[in-house]
């Protein structure tokens, strides 16, 4: 086992501490009263739990591809069952985002969620606890437990704090998200009974046989592309965004949609390099489809909420464009490209959730006209308006750059059918944008003698903490994102030697008797790609 | 010929950044708000003017600021190309800032502080477009300029204002993300690297292997994402950002941003591509063909339109083409007329703006056909009109006819006569559609109602303020027609004699 981990040295067990400071902080949240008071145990929980991440980064090893600060536990030693936990590039980034992103949950729901706050509060702390056991566990067992413990508390988010259409929303995610799952389920068992482990590592060095690898992959991938969420499955994902409350919104945004490129990672790719390679081609068209279909319904949208959800779709396209590059800088730009969606459409749903708490309506047309009354509002709206199409000088343009420069020095013709998406991300966020901040589409501003508007008060201190937070990060990574590739350099390049050595040991006629017609119309598809 | 390392080459990028914030806190007191404009701008262009000497013996700045990823950074990088423009544009804000004040309070807008800020951004993201080291930089300088100047092309918040924003929007982000950005990601899968090849402008960065059609495909690309240049088919940005106040349409669509168009595109052929390769592929006369079209039909859609504005517009995008048909004849000579010509242009160009506001301003008349007998009352005006006119005409002694003298050398230097034909077309037509208003205004027919209406309209000092500004650019147009040397040196610096 150690030729995979590298234990932890720091004075305290830190990923069981960052993971149970949440799951403790739930359960005595169960006991406090009073919404003033629960409101600062949930801030000072998550909080504390951001604190306490922090030597993950400032004390993680760049160079090596191991799993760090790793600890095993005995757990159930017939099954071969261990408690073990362990980060590597890939995984330390992300837990990080979800620790820093808590806080932010809790603050932008101090005036939005008005009943049942303990619920509230409990809920959100579980929910950090299992977001955090995906990324952290070294093993398909927990990675399932916690996989599914996700599922429990954001249903209840969505159905009990949710908008008008709650159940229809929260039940819609419910299914979508189980159904992926069960398949998940059937791909760790059958992993567990070829290999007798349950230990990701080691099922990560072992070969599998063609037709095996196809069976798990294809498995895998429906519950990562449902997750991430990937068309045509994205259909849940308007519909919980729009009905979610603040705080859910930024937590699907931001982190749930991160698990699904987590997982191709994470299982697809070191486990299945050989299916990864033969599916490469319909999940790099699936992917460019993702990105203008999401763009291009993005555009039609009337409801804000709704359009950063399809504009979502279409940058998770740019995430699974880059995996499946199955190159360096593809998977880099993947890599970037999840972390800044989760800083800057979370921050556009904080946004969102600012302005829904003033004028109680999500449709641009209640909301425009917002320059003169609310200045300082529509100058971080502007900021994340300017991130979310990748303008130059902001964290999303760095990945959106590397993905883009993985597909040109692979398959010209990929990156070239990914820049429609690039146009229409612009043309969707410059006109939400320029309704918000001006006047609506007619040329004339709405309200302007409407007397509800001229009460619209401009951001408070707290506002403005939550979301300057998340602007230090879009300049922050914009400009200098060298320390993030830095931290990712060595797994990424180990999981791409990974994949490419996965290939060659395959047994070649395996290959062609099974999937001959696969591979017929994959290397049809991949003439047309290859420039 | 040392390449100086240092810091100072920020200050002329930050110091309208830093002006733009303190216009943005001093917007309730408007005396002091456009001291800081003004203030901002002389410091900006004595910045510049603080670095040319070292220019001017052959040496050059360098700085990076942050590295992105291996080969792509934020570094400047300045030479005699980047002064140029950078010394341009910063000295006529200078002027503009004065004439901004008298326009803006003589119309009595509104929104003035979101209009000083907007105005101070964009010029600072010029300046490090032109003191930009790479093609990222250059990238991140370009889109900035696009989205500042769009609060001021729609300035007016009205149904017109806002089409012309659109539209105006809609062409520069749509080009820069449809071309340029596959382009740059092009460009930095074959050579490894953005940074501009500064030793010369012969060879560029691409490997002597290069792909000739990737070279080819990254090049169009390049020439139709900086749409900013006006090269037909995307130039009609330009005539519906004319809704924009006039002081955007003088310092802004005349000289900053389509210069920025300009500009890039003669860095990315010199610095990136290198005159050996575009010769090789044909892509430098294919260049001259295709923007001599542009210059051939902007000048003949100009001698239809009798909104002066619009007609000045057409003017601009017939006029930029120059430049880009200059340094596509790569030639020493005619890359020398190119080259000149950013300066040349902008000085007469804004100068015809300045005319147009104040003839606005003034009188109300935004249409030639109604300025008949206007000279008589605005006789500086029109007589600096009339200067800057012979330049964009290309007569002797205006600052145009040095131009034109170097391109018409380039176009001998490698024997094609019929680029030659279009210079001396397109002078004859650019000499159609000027006269015209010249002459209309001290010789033709008042409006009925103009009728028996004298005394000077430049005695206000409003008016005053706005013509100052005017008469010293035409000034200066023909005094760098006369003496055009300090621009040859700094041009030859870069091109080799």
């Amino acid at each position: 086992m150690e030729q995979y981990l590298i234990y932890n040295t720091l004075s305290y067990p830190i990923l069981s501490v960052v993971l149970g400071i949440p799951l403790v902080g739930a359960l005595i949240a169960i006991f406090l009263k009073g919404d003033g008071l629960l409101k600062s145990w949930g801030l000072l929980v998550t909080l504390v739990t951001a604190v306490v991440s922090l030597p993950l980064y400032i004390r993680f090893d760049p160079s090596t591809a191991k799993y760090q600060f790793a600890e095993v536990y005995r757990w159930f030693p017939a099954l071969h069952l261990n408690f073990s936990v362990g980060v590597d590039g890939i995984s330390v980034l992300l837990v990080l985002l979800t620790t820093f992103v808590m806080p932010l949950c809790i603050l932008c729901s101090w005036n939005y969620i008005k009943d049942r706050f303990k619920e509230f509060i409990f809920v959100v702390l579980v929910m950090e606890a299992a977001m955090l056991g995906v990324f952290i566990c070294l093993n398909t067992f927990l990675f399932y437990i916690f996989w599914e413990a996700m599922l429990i508390p954001m249903y209840l988010l969505i159905a009990v704090w949710g908008g008008q259409r709650k159940d229809y929303a929260s039940i819609k995610f419910f299914i979508y998200t189980l159904t992926g799952s069960v398949f998940l389920l059937v791909a760790i068992i059958a992993l567990f009974i070829k290999t007798g482990t349950f230990f990701i590592p080691e099922l990560m060095a072992h070969h599998y046989s063609y037709q095996y690898q196809m069976w798990i992959f294809l498995a895998c991938a429906l519950a990562f592309a449902i997750k991430i969420p990937m068309f045509p499955l994205h259909t849940w994902l308007p519909a919980a965004h729009v009905e979610a409350p603040t705080a859910g919104s930024v937590i699907l945004a931001s982190i749930l949609l991160k698990m699904g490129g987590y997982g191709f990672l994470r299982f697809c790719l070191p486990m299945a390099p050989a299916a990864a390679l033969t599916c490469m081609p319909y999940l790099l068209a699936l992917s460019i489809m993702s990105i203008i279909f999401g763009g291009y319904l993005a555009l039609g949208q009337s409801d804000i909420k709704k359009l950063i959800a399809y504009s979502s779709v279409g940058h998770m396209g740019f995430v699974t464009l880059g995996i499946f590059l199955l190159n360096v800088q593809g998977i880099k730009g993947a890599m970037l490209q999840m972390i800044n969606h989760g800083i800057t459409t979370g921050a556009l749903f904080i946004c969102i959730g600012i302005i829904y708490e003033r004028t109680h309506s999500r449709e641009i047309k209640d909301n425009s006209a917002l320059g003169m009354m609310m200045p300082i509002y529509i100058t971080f709206l502007g900021i994340f308006t300017l991130s979310s199409f990748a303008f130059p000088g902001t964290n999303s343009f760095v990945g959106e750059l590397l993905v883009l420069i993985g597909a040109f020095s692979k398959y010209k013709l990929v990156g070239a059918l990914a820049i429609p998406g690039a146009i229409l991300a612009a043309a969707y966020m410059l006109r939400l944008f320029q309704k918000m901040a001006w006047a609506d589409s007619d040329g004339h501003a709405h309200h302007h003698d409407d007397g509800d508007h001229h009460a619209l008060k401009d951001l408070n201190g707290r506002e403005i903490v939550t979301l300057l937070f998340l602007t230090v990060f879009v300049f922050w990574i914009g400009l200098h994102p060298a320390p993030l590739l830095k931290v990712m350099d060595a797994s990424v390049t180990h999981l791409v030697d990974q994949v490419n050595s996965g290939m060659q040991h395959l047994p070649p006629m395996e290959h062609h008797e099974h999937h001959a017609w696969l591979l017929q119309v994959g290397s049809l598809l991949k003439k047309l790609v290859v420039f | 010929m040392e390449t100086i390392i240092t810091s100072k080459i920020l200050l002329t990028t930050a110091i309208p950044m830093v002006a733009a914030l303190l216009i943005m806190a001093s917007g309730k007191k408007p005396n002091i708000r456009e001291t800081w404009s003004i203030i901002g701008a002389v410091l900006t262009f004595l910045s510049v003017v603080n670095l040319v000497p070292h220019i001017l013996n052959g040496g050059a700045y360098e700085y990076t600021l942050f590295t992105l990823y291996p080969g792509i950074s934020v570094k400047f990088h300045l030479d005699g190309l980047g002064i140029l423009f950078a010394g341009t544009a910063s000295f006529l804000w200078i002027m503009a800032g004065f004439y901004c004040v008298g326009y803006m309070r003589g119309l009595n807008e509104h929104a003035q502080t979101r209009f000083y800020v907007c105005y101070a951004v964009s010029v600072g993201a010029a300046m490090g477009a032109a003191f930009a080291g790479n093609l990222f930089t250059l990238y991140l300088f370009y889109e900035i300029v696009s989205i500042f100047t769009y609060p001021l092309v729609a300035h007016h918040q009205d149904e017109e204002g806002y089409e012309g924003a659109k539209k105006y929007i809609t062409y520069l982000m749509f080009t820069s993300k449809a071309f340029l950005l596959p382009a740059m990601v092009l460009i930095y899968i074959q050579c490894g690297t953005l940074d501009f090849a500064t030793a010369d402008i012969v060879h560029g960065i691409f490997p002597n292997d290069a792909n000739r059609w990737l070279v080819t495909i990254s090049f169009l690309m390049c020439l139709f994402g900086f749409a900013k240049a006006g090269i037909m088919p995307l130039h009609n940005w330009l005539p519906s950002a004319m809704v924009a106040p006039t002081p955007v349409s003088a310092l802004l669509h005349a000289v900053v941003v389509v210069k920025v168009g300009v500009f890039s595109i003669c860095r990315i052929m010199l610095s990136v591509f290198g005159t050996q390769l575009l010769h090789q592929f044909h892509l430098g006369i294919f260049t001259a063909y295709f923007v001599s079209f542009t210059i051939i039909t902007a000048s003949i859609i100009a001698l239809t339109k009798t909104n002066l504005k619009a007609r000045l517009a057409y003017s601009t995008i017939s006029q930029l083409s120059y430049i880009v048909l200059g340094v596509a004849m790569l030639t020493p000579n005619a890359v020398t007329g190119g080259l000149i010509h950013i300066v040349n242009h902008a000085f007469s160009k804004i100068t015809l703006f300045f005319c147009a506001g104040a003839i606005m301003v003034a009188s109300g008349k935004k249409d030639i056909r109604e300025m008949g007998g206007l000279g008589h009352r605005m006789p500086l005006t029109m007589i600096a009109f009339g200067l800057a006119s012979l330049s964009m005409i290309g007569a002797p002694p205006v600052s145009g006819f040095v131009t034109k003298w170097f391109l018409a050398l380039g176009a001998m230097d490698i024997h094609n006569v019929i680029l030659l034909v279009v210079l001396l077309a397109s002078s004859l037509l650019n000499a159609g559609y000027f006269v015209p208003v010249f002459l209309h205004s001290f010789y033709g027919k008042p409006l009925p109602e103009d009728v028996g209406q004298t005394g000077s309209l430049e005695s206000s000092p409003l008016i005053m303020l706005m013509v100052i500004p005017l008469c010293i650019t035409s000034i200066l147009s023909v005094l760098f027609g006369i003496y055009p040397d300090l621009f040859l040196k700094i041009i030859h610096m870069m091109v080799g004699t």
